[in-house]
């Protein structure tokens, strides 16, 4: 039931809004967040956006995780990282 | 911006390093269990299992919704499914699962009004197009769904839409968590937190649980590299005796979850005692509709006399949900009991672990 793809806000009419999934366009209730703009990317579960995704937030996790990742076969195995 | 991440977060390069990095750290043999229907399905998919150590198990457990819905309550769905003119609206995993004496599949196939909706709006909007008869929305799910299904009673509400009625059988994970912890049946060294419950209840909502059991648990979102992370911080946690409750799922989960959709879903529900397939009662662990919201209490509104419920023979579901024991020491498995003629909910739902192994375990 859950969609784990973020989908994208175009669309605000009140509480209803229209969001695209993957180029797909559905509508969705945005009773569930504050303040929701257009070009807000969400997670939508069964029919409702749910929570705003951080995009900041992303992008440093990521960053993070590609460091942990790169360090931990630098420091162990120095060839690792040349094959990846 | 254009959320490229989301890509990069299935960049196999990365997955591969996290699983290098597993792989060195992890020297013990370990049970993790995962508690969301959405990462059995992910896990699967992508082949977590395999690309794991062996010293590394994962375990599925009650995270599939469907699943955990105890046989009286799909009994009384049914029941519901045979009042002459009602309506039963209902997400479609519900659908095929297996009652004690029918199915609301079967129940559809003999000309009861069953329909499957996308949302609990949609059953609202059904309800407002027949106002003379009552429309009954099956609820279940975990905190992901029950906000959105308490939104849907109070727009009833304020349009009062009085035909609009709820089922309620949510339940609610972090109490499960416990239950679990407290099982002899099953050893847990840790957790994968459900990412879209998280979503909603944050950080805040395990630390009581953390505080009392001290056991590593990581929320993790849905893609390889999310739950690889997670995984990877789980056995670091365990290989240093450094139990922590940890956050690998940044850009979605907060440690305060989302306050508004908390707050919509205790306005309408209050904690109640529930029963979990394959866990049995567990204190405080379900919802119910307050006295304030009878009026779209299917439960008080609609009353139905339901025969006495019985677990499917030979279903082994109740000890899957706890990671007692998995799809393939079930005898049914893959002989009777398939996805076409599936005999407990475990094979039903696409979240159901029996299913998963079914399509992605040979
Ligand atoms: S294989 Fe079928 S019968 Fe066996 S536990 Fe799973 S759902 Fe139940």
């Amino acid at each position: 039931m859950c969609l784990a793809i973020p989908s994208k806000i175009i669309e605000v009419n009140d509480s209803m809004g229209v969001i695209d999934v993957a180029g797909v366009r559905r509508e969705a209730s945005l009773l569930l967040i504050e303040e929701p703009q257009v070009g807000d990317w969400v997670i939508v579960h069964a029919g409702f956006a749910i929570q705003k995704i951080d995009d900041d937030a992303a992008q440093e996790s990521l960053r993070y995780l590609r460091e942990a990742a790169q360090l931990l076969v630098d420091d162990d195995d120095p060839g690792a990282a040349a094959n990846g | 911006m254009t959320l490229q991440h989301q890509e990069e977060y299935r960049d196999p390069q990365l997955s591969r390093r996290l699983i290098d990095a597993i792989r060195r750290t992890s020297t013990r043999p370990i049970n993790l269990m995962e508690v969301c229907g959405t990462h059995t399905m992910s896990i699967f998919r992508h082949g977590i299992r395999d690309v794991l150590p062996d010293t590394i198990r994962l375990l599925s457990g009650p995270g599939c919704p469907v699943c955990v819905t105890a046989q009286p309550e799909i009994d009384t769905f049914i029941a519901y499914a045979r009042v002459d003119d009602a309506i039963v609206t209902t997400f479609g995993d519900l659908l095929r699962v297996p009652g004690t004496a029918s199915s609301l599949q079967k129940e559809k196939a003999a000309g009861r009004d069953i329909r499957i909706v996308y949302s609990a709006f949609d059953a609202l909007k059904i309800a407002q197009a027949n106002p003379d008869r009552q429309v009954v929305f099956l609820g279940v799910g975990f905190e992901t769904t029950a906000p959105t299904i308490a939104a849907s009673v109070l727009s009833a509400r304020e349009m009062n839409v009085t035909n609009f009625l709820v089922a309620c059988a949510h339940k609610t994970v972090p109490t499960a968590l416990e239950a679990l912890m407290q099982s002899d049946q099953v050893q847990i060294n840790g957790f994968l937190l459900p990412g879209h419950v998280s979503v909603i209840l944050g950080l805040q909502a395990y630390r009581p649980f953390f505080d009392q059991y001290q056991v590593p648990s990581v929320v993790a979102g849905f893609e390889p590299a999310d739950i690889l992370e997670a995984v990877r911080r789980l056995v670091e946690q365990i290989e240093q005796g450094a139990p922590r409750l940890d956050n690998a799922y940044g850009r979605a989960v907060g440690e305060d979850g989302n306050p508004k959709a908390r707050s919509v879903m205790a306005t309408v529900f209050e904690p109640v005692d529930a029963v979990f397939r394959g866990i049995g009662t567990i204190p405080g662990s379900g919802l119910r509709i307050r006295p304030a919201f009878a009026a779209h209490d299917a439960a008080i509104q609609l009353p139905v006399q339901v025969p006495e419920s019985r677990e499917p023979a030979g279903c082994a579901c109740g000890e899957i949900l706890i990671g007692a024991k998995t799809p393939p020491e079930c005898p049914l498995f893959r002989k009777a009991c398939t996805p076409e003629n599936p005999i407990g909910p475990c094979m039903v739902s696409s979240e159901g672990t029996c299913a998963a192994y079914y399509r992605f375990h040979h």
